[in-house]
């Protein structure tokens, strides 16, 4: 898949004539371009359905909304909200296939995949790496996919944060967990670090940015603390200076860029595959 | 005047009365004549119960009728109609209806519409406070006189001590008791389930247990200062259960109900579920270690009486996203079959103390009549087979309301028959 993103004409006929809706709930520019960019490459006809705000406040349930959108027969839909199980609930209800593109703090399992496949671009294996995922633990589905994602293909997850983000028994999926960020980066072959939901400020889960940064922002010293050669990634959109300083950000040990490129490729494998694609036909 | 009923050769289980076994219970002039080995049935109609259990009639002490306001949900007739197929002789409303029932002529329109409905008996429970809003106590005497046999904020917890104080001390007067949903909200955040690995596994905000614990820790502490008389509604954790425990030790004045299906679920029921919004309900499922202590309670006595919190909403309102669903789901149909199947049937809970928390436990905590058989008692009886077996369908509910955890469940035990005054309201079985 990754291929195609190199041809000078990027588009395969994988799935013409398949339908794809794109409902997002909330507001995204990255995975929804990212799918978006996946369904063209491979001919899919895609629809973008772009509501603000909870299905009480449109007045509209999301029972009814996907109804009507499986009135119109997708043959898959990609499903973005902010609540947690939504697409469990779309699934119960739809003939059409359902895409996890983030539901609340629960999952977010694509990007688990692009995460993985970047890791394994850089350091040629996931088994036996030490990967530090720092931030906003609590409100994030980032983490969760990734833990679960990595901690199966056999990588060494830990988990940094201060207190008011981790969320309880976080340790029970199979990771460490310290609020420590500096003993967390000792020897990490991968760091990731999470958005500081600004938005949640207003919760005084952390007292001020700047008390953030100063303990949990990776800075190049900090930096300095992993394994030569340790890759920094982050899902986005970052808050710079706040998680992550610019340098960091910006130097050749980040692969965060590599990331939004392999996000498209991961899509598309996903989609090619849900949509009666087989493994094999589609490796390149 | 109805003809006198004889129940014949059912083994008859009442621990208020201290009676286990195999003998007849006649029926007449709406209380218990007589029970005995071998009644004459004179000009009675004979109910033969052999092979089943005759019950003191089962007390619900914690339900949502819904009406007025939400009939839509439920309606007083519906409601108690699926307390007769429950098995349970009387419900106890709560008073969270549009308008709220805090003045004696809504009580009194609940009574009324009990009484017509013409099945299980009613008894409101006022609310605590004017509108439920936790400010001022609202007119307990007129309210008392009206029907009501407690008083309760349920659903809002009375988080304001100096009101609660109060409450104790007016509703003293007529010897009601304030019934706490005990849920302190600055710890719980109106979270959609409870705090723990699940929750976090999820990606769902958690209610902790020490929101339930917290709340019942002042509410005893107000009930000891005030000598006031504290019911816990649904007590779902094992630390508020160990407070109940200690102020019971200590000479406080406190009761507490469990629900069927805090005893059964854990948790881990919402994940296995998909988010199924039938698993959501406040207090929320905890955990495997609550279970195990609620279980415990149920035999040494510290719980008082197991409770529906039948809380009926309609199909459009559940089929939501988890976050956004209501909390309750139905029980009135399900509970006793539940707790039989589920404890009684496998040896976790003695068949005493199953009667004794569907009924005489209950009769004692409001003080209402029933509750045992003892002769001049009220005619009230819950016909139980235990050998029944049957699958929970929510499309055959009576009630309202559909949404239940237990929906696909099959049941050994259910109630057969649901007799009032001396007539069978309900049954399952020919005469």
């Amino acid at each position: 898949m990754r291929s195609i993103a190199a041809r000078p004409i990027k588009k395969v006929p994988a799935l013409r004539g398949r339908m794809v809706v794109n409902l997002f709930f909330e507001a995204s520019t990255r995975t929804r371009f990212s799918f978006e960019t996946a369904e063209k490459w491979l001919s899919a006809d895609s629809l973008n359905f772009s509501v603000k705000g909870s299905s009480v406040e449109k007045g509209e349930s999301l029972l009814d909304t996907a109804r009507n959108l499986q009135a119109m027969s997708p043959d898959l839909i990609v499903i973005r909200h902010g609540s947690p199980g939504v697409p469990h609930f779309l699934a119960r209800h739809l003939k059409a296939g359902v895409v996890n593109a983030g539901d609340g703090a629960h999952e977010h399992p694509t990007q688990a995949l692009l995460d993985a496949l970047t890791i394994r671009q850089r350091l040629g294996r996931l088994e036996g790496l030490s990967v530090t995922i720092c931030g906003d633990i609590a409100h994030s589905r980032v983490v969760r996919s990734n833990i679960w994602l990595l901690t199966k293909m056999g990588a060494r997850v830990t988990i940094c944060g201060p207190p008011t983000l981790l969320p309880p028994r976080i340790e029970e999926m199979g990771v460490t967990v310290t609020t420590d960020f500096d003993a967390a980066l000792d020897g990490a072959d991968v760091v990731m670090m999470l958005r500081m939901q600004l938005e949640r400020q207003g919760h005084s889960l952390f007292p001020s940015l700047r008390e953030y940064f100063r303990l949990y922002g990776l800075d190049a010293k900090r930096l300095s603390r992993t394994k030569a050669g340790a890759i920094v990634m982050h899902p986005g959109p970052m808050n710079r200076g706040v998680e992550i300083a610019s340098d960091v950000a910006d130097s050749e040990r980040s692969v965060i860029l590599d990331q939004v490129s392999n996000g498209v490729a991961v899509r598309m494998a996903v989609l090619y595959l849900l949509l009666g694609g087989h493994p094999w036909e589609g490796e390149s | 005047m109805t003809r006198a009923l004889l129940l014949r050769g059912g083994r008859v289980v009442d621990p208020a009365a201290g009676r286990d076994g195999r003998l007849d219970v006649l029926l007449s002039d709406g209380v218990v004549a007589e029970v005995g080995d071998r009644i004459e049935p004179g000009d009675a109609e004979v109910f033969d119960v052999a092979g089943r259990y005759v019950f003191p009639g089962f007390i619900d002490l914690h339900a949502h009728l819904r009406e007025p306001g939400r009939e839509y949900a439920e309606t007083i007739e519906t409601g108690l109609k699926a307390a007769a197929a429950g098995g349970f002789t009387a419900v106890c409303a709560m008073p969270n209806t549009d308008p709220v029932n805090d003045v004696r002529e809504v009580c009194e329109f609940v009574v009324a519409r009990g009484r017509s409905a013409g099945g299980s008996r009613l008894y409101p429970i006022a609310a605590a406070t004017r509108g439920q809003k936790g400010e001022e106590i609202a007119a307990y005497g007129e309210l008392s006189e009206a029907g009501a046999v407690a008083v309760s904020d349920d659903g809002k917890w009375l988080s304001n001590g100096g009101v609660l104080r109060r409450a104790f001390e007016h509703a003293s007067l007529f010897h009601l008791r304030v019934v706490q949903h005990a849920e302190d909200r600055t710890l719980s955040e109106g979270a959609p389930m409870h705090e723990g690995a699940v929750s976090t596994r999820l990606g769902l905000a958690g209610q902790p247990a020490i929101a339930e614990a917290a709340a019942v820790g002042r509410d005893l502490l107000v009930a000891e200062q005030t000598g006031g008389r504290l019911h816990v509604a649904h007590l779902s954790t094992a630390a508020a259960l160990d407070l109940v425990r200690r102020g019971r030790a200590a000479g406080i004045d406190v009761t507490c109900e469990v629900t069927p299906h805090h005893l059964v679920l854990s948790d881990e029921e919402i994940a296995a579920s998909a988010f199924s919004t039938r698993t959501k309900m406040n207090p929320p499922l905890r955990e495997t270690s609550d279970l195990t202590a609620l279980a415990v309670a149920l035999s040494d006595g510290t719980i008082d009486a197991i409770a529906t919190d039948h809380a009926p909403h309609h199909a459009d309102e559940k089929a939501v996203e988890f976050d956004a669903a209501p909390f309750g789901v139905v029980g009135l149909e399900t509970a006793a079959s539940v707790v039989h199947d589920r404890l009684v049937a496998r040896g976790r809970l003695s068949l005493e103390r199953f009667v004794a928390l569907f009924s005489a436990g209950p009769a004692r905590v409001f003080g209402l009549p029933g509750g045992t058989l003892a002769p001049g008692s009220p005619a009230d009886v819950t016909v139980f087979d235990p050998e029944a077996r049957w699958k929970v369908e929510p499309h055959r509910f009576l009630s309202k309301g559909r949404s239940t955890p237990f929906a696909g469940w099959e049941l050994s035990g259910a109630p057969v028959a649901t007799i009032v005054g001396g007539v069978v309201i309900w049954q399952r079985i020919e005469l």
